[in-house]
């Protein structure tokens, strides 16, 4: 199997490593990176649980090679908090009860995040739309969409 | 030493009673880890030299298994090993069956043995280095296959002649029986009316957890002893199928779970795969890990029942009360029985459903069928039943111009009657059904509803409005098996919890139970705080379950709507002891009181009519742990690690009259929906919602609350788009979630919450086990849709799930699905 030398920043943090082609660049987050909080829910790129900020734009990562990251950077659900502070999207997540089983929070974070850096003030269908990719299957989204807002009041 | 931060009480509800702790909305103790991405899920686990598990699965839906080859796949490079369904018959003894004969004859292994019997069955498994050469490998196991005839139709599975699944059982059929209770002859006898149902069916679906399933199984070698960790739900009884499989004692087999992420009942019935996992950790001598892909789950899991009702009848009076109802229900349970025939007894928890109704006659048959085994899912078998009593409580009132709403008010059971015997002996603890429908009507300003009728209808659509009552029942009593199969040995229920107190003073409480997002560490915390006058912060409750903690019990897990009564018996219990141990220590070391004069507070131990006289709990801890010398016999018994096991308390059922009761608590949900039909493309716009809900003592008011979310989210999905069709060769068509569309943010309406609590009184806290009622949905769509179609051609809603081509065909062919429904006038 044919593998390839890659430099992607991921958190701020340099990591130079050898992949095979064919690795996803989910995989390559959680397996050889050890960065297990992004998730896996689907095979097909519909279930959100992988999302990661790109560039800074908001990708699901088992869409994406690993070998295509070369040379970018990459945000995770553990970059998130700083020097032991969670981020506001974070607190807003916990103190509205935003999060049961927590297995989409990561992505739902990360997409949260993506909107909130491009639309400071999202109404609520802004909301609804920029985390339709994002499946939760214990809240009903009620919640998320509240906390949400109540991060954006923070920013 | 906890995960939260939490400096003070939150008050979330400035009108709510506070009780201490208890009752109030804190922040979760779970949320800082899982925030932050550092939960452990399964997957998330790693093992030194650990190999990547693939299923190598049937392609089809019945078939004769003529032979595997495995040589191709263990030629690669990378590839640890292999399994097939020879080497399973003869390590293996076949998984328990519950039923009785035919159900008991059917042969359940961890790999398919001579045949397959659904598509997605596995059939061998391949272990290697990594994920994708396991993949790669499974690709290149060689099997030959003789397709045979399929049934995936429950009826035709019932008939004479139906291609046999199981030729060990000689029939499809898995369990039948009779349900008769009250005087339903009589019933018919005395009605005015009698509406009669040809035919209802509740739709196959699944919860669809986020995270699949999984586990990373080792052994070793020098005590027999498999350690599994995994995202099994319910561990005890999975180690009571997997132990007698495997030939070994349940000592050789330690559960352990950490995160999971959602599991809705579908991971209670995980005993093959785990049990193929064992058998390949022992055969390699090195770790398995397996997780299951999104399309394994969907073709392979558990499904929920899929059930049709046939020949209902009902009896009614003028007044528009209904005496009863008699059915013949048709269950099917897939490829195999696994956790069924259970669903055959579990609906008559709810056996009348929220109604008065005396005379109550079932006749269940359970089929197998070429299709995914089901298992239980979110609301398990009381939903498929609960249906079909809202949906004859809307079809009688559609056939005989009744209200919705005046002809469940005058059905509904009243407060005042609580505690209710139903006809089968269950007894409803508490409840005010009206109350909570009064409320919803609130919510959703029913009054308008007329005027909001004509606003649709002038932009060409059609508004429904529907109410869907339901209960949750919780707390099994797991005799209720024996009503199926009196040689069961099974009955009453249990949970375990212990607490300790450490050297320094640290509080660690310990659960037998199986969280999935109920937040129970929080909720657990915030019982025991209470009881030692501490704040839940001070409570560090161990994530997860480990047989190893001796904190378990053959019962122990998260199902069935019960953690705040067993879970939270056993932390009270438990807690209690060890609040009661620390007085009587604190009594002797602060000069010889009694215990009855010494309270806990702030962390100490004091007098209460001298509280400057104080012992530090840290001083407690350790006394007895590390300082004991010239303690008094008299605290011998004294250890500050405290184990409880609470058990509810049940009498074994009478199985002759299959009476008794079932299940300790009633939760109930009333839910309204409001909803807009395009008449053109029959594409349905949930435009209100609402849902009261009446748990008894809620402990964290917030987690109800998300529970009713989540649990009406996931029934909005089942009514509208959430099903497992399968095409006449028995292929799955909805294998992955580009096919099986869940509700995402865009689909879930303006959602509208309220409570009542109407405390148990058979519970420790007065509180109900719930997170099951989002059944409530699926009757309230339905009713919707139905009074959407009133006026354009009156069609019958029969189906659970209906998506926009249904209610098309509904409208477009009314008169199909009127034909269903005819009333017979006796006066």
């Amino acid at each position: 199997m044919r593998e390839k030398t890659i430099k992607v920043e991921v958190n701020g943090d340099l990591y130079e490593r050898e992949v095979e082609s064919r690795r996803l660049l989910v995989h390559f987050i959680r397996d050889d990176l050890e960065l297990t909080g992004t998730h896996i829910g689907c095979d097909t790129g519909n279930c959100g649980a992988c999302t990661v900020l790109y560039n800074g734009d908001a990708i699901k990562s088992c869409m994406m090679l690993a070998v295509q990251a070369d040379g970018a950077s990459i945000d995770t659900v553990e970059g998130l908090a700083r020097d032991g502070e969670l981020h506001p999207i974070q607190q807003a997540f916990s103190e509205t009860h935003a999060l049961q089983c927590g297995y989409c929070t990561p992505g739902m974070l990360m997409s949260a995040k993506y909107l909130l850096d491009s639309n400071p003030n999202p109404s609520e269908p802004e909301i609804r739309k920029a985390i339709q990719g994002n499946i939760c299957r214990c809240t009903g989204y009620v919640n998320i969409v509240e906390a949400i807002q109540r991060a954006a009041g923070h920013d | 030493m906890t995960d939260t931060t939490l400096e003070r009480a939150l008050v979330v509800e400035p009108t709510e009673t506070k009780r201490g702790w208890a009752g109030q909305s804190i922040p979760r103790k779970e949320d800082k880890r899982l925030v932050q991405g550092h939960g452990v899920f399964v997957d998330d686990v790693k093992r030194h030299g650990m190999g990547y598990l693939h299923f190598v699965r049937s392609p089809y839906a019945h078939a004769k298994v003529k032979s595997i080859d495995v040589s191709k796949a263990l030629e690669l490079g990378g590839v640890y090993g292999t399994l097939t369904g020879d080497e399973v018959a003869i390590l293996t003894d076949p998984f328990f069956e519950l039923s009785t004969p035919p159900g008991a004859d059917m042969k359940d292994y961890a790999l398919a043995v001579g045949k397959v019997r659904h598509m997605g069955e596995p059939v061998a498994a391949v272990v290697a280095s990594s994920r994708d050469i396991a993949r790669d490998a499974a690709e290149l196991v060689e099997v030959e296959y003789e397709p045979l005839p399929v049934v995936v139709d429950a009826e035709r599975a019932a008939e004479e002649g139906a291609p046999l699944l199981h030729e060990e059982a000689g029939s499809n059929v898995v369990w039948s029986g009779l349900f008769d209770w009250g005087d339903y002859d009589a019933a018919l006898a005395e009605a005015d009316q009698v509406v009669r149902i040809e035919r209802l069916h509740f739709d196959r679906f699944s919860s669809t957890p986020l995270e699949c399933s999984g586990a990373v199984v080792e052994y070793e070698k020098h005590t027999g002893q498999w350690t599994i960790f995994c995202n099994h739900q319910m561990p005890g009884i999975g180690a009571i199928w997997m132990g007698p499989a495997l030939r070994c004692g349940l000592d050789k087999l330690r559960f352990v779970t950490h995160d999971i992420g959602g599991a809705f009942g579908n991971k209670i019935c995980l005993h093959p795969q785990l049990t193929a996992c064992c058998l390949l950790a022992r055969k390699l001598n090195r770790p398995i890990q397996w997780t299951e892909w999104r399309t394994d789950q969907h073709m392979a899991n558990s499904h929920g029942n899929e059930r049709t009702f046939l020949d209902v009848e009902v009896p009614v009076r003028a007044d528009g009360t209904m005496l009863g109802f008699k059915v013949r229900a048709l269950d099917d349970c897939g490829a195999f029985p696994r956790y069924e025939p259970l669903g055959c007894i579990i609906w008559a928890q709810v056996t009348p459903g929220l109604y008065r109704w005396r005379n109550i006659r079932v006749d269940f048959t359970q089929v197998t069928t070429n299709k995914s085994p089901v298992g239980p899912n979110r609301g398990y078998s009381r939903m498929q039943h609960l249906w079909l009593t809202e949906r004859i409580i809307d079809i009688v009132a559609h056939q005989l111009g009744l209200d919705p709403i005046e002809v469940r008010k005058r059905n509904y059971i009243r407060s005042e009657e609580m505690p209710y015997e139903t006809p089968n002996g269950c007894v409803y603890d508490s409840g005010d059904y009206a109350r909570c429908l009064d409320l919803v009507l609130g919510l959703i300003n029913h009054e308008g509803i007329e005027e909001r009728r004509r606003d649709a209808e002038s932009r060409g659509k059609l508004l429904g409005f529907g109410i869907g009552s339901t209960l949750d029942s919780g707390t099994n009593n797991f005799g209720q098996s024996q009503l199926l199969n009196p040689d069961l040995q099974f009955s009453g229920n249990n949970e375990v919890a212990t607490i300790k107190l450490d050297i320094f003073g640290e509080i660690v409480l310990t659960l037998g139970t199986v969280p999935q997002g109920q937040g129970h560490e929080t909720v657990a915390a915030q019982v025991a705080a209470d009881i030692l006058g501490v704040s839940p912060d001070d409570i560090h409750v161990r994530p997860g379950h480990d047989s190893y903690w001796n904190t378990h019990a053959g019962l122990s897990g998260t199902y069935a709507s019960q953690f705040a009564v067993t879970g939270l018996g056993a932390v009270k219990g438990a807690t209690d002891l060890l609040a009661d141990q620390i007085k009587r220590l604190a009594g002797v070391i602060l000069g010889g009181v009694g215990k009855d004069a010494i309270m806990l507070e702030g962390g100490f131990a004091k007098i209460k009519d001298n509280p400057e006289a104080a012992l530090p709990f840290m001083a407690c801890g350790a006394i007895i742990n590390a300082n004991n010398a010239g303690l008094p016999p008299e605290l011998d018994d004294v250890t500050l690690n405290c184990r409880y096991v609470f058990r509810p308390r049940f009498e074994v059922p009478d199985k002759e009259r299959k009476y008794g009761n079932l299940t300790l608590t009633y939760a109930n949900q009333i839910h309204a929906c409001v909803l807009e039909i395009d008449k053109e493309t029959g594409v349905p716009v949930i435009v209100d919602y609402a849902a009261v809900d009446d748990c008894g003592i809620r402990i964290h008011p917030q987690i109800v609350e998300g529970q009713v979310h989540g649990a009406a989210a996931q029934g909005l999905g089942a009514a509208l788009h959430e099903s497992f069709p399968y095409d006449e060769e028995g292929t799955l068509l909805t294998a992955n979630f580009y096919d099986y569309h869940v509700p995402h943010a865009l689909d879930m309406p303006p959602f509208k919450t309220e409570s009542i609590e109407s405390p148990s009184p058979f519970t420790p806290l007065g509180a109900k086990g719930m997170g099951e009622g989002g059944g409530a949905g699926i009757h309230a769509v339905c009713a919707a849709i139905q009074d959407a179609l009133r006026g354009a051609g009156g069609a019958i809603v029969y189906d659970s799930c209906n998506p926009a081509h249904r209610i098309w065909e509904l409208m477009r062919e009314p008169e199909k699905s009127r034909s269903l429904v005819s009333v017979e006038e006796r006066s």
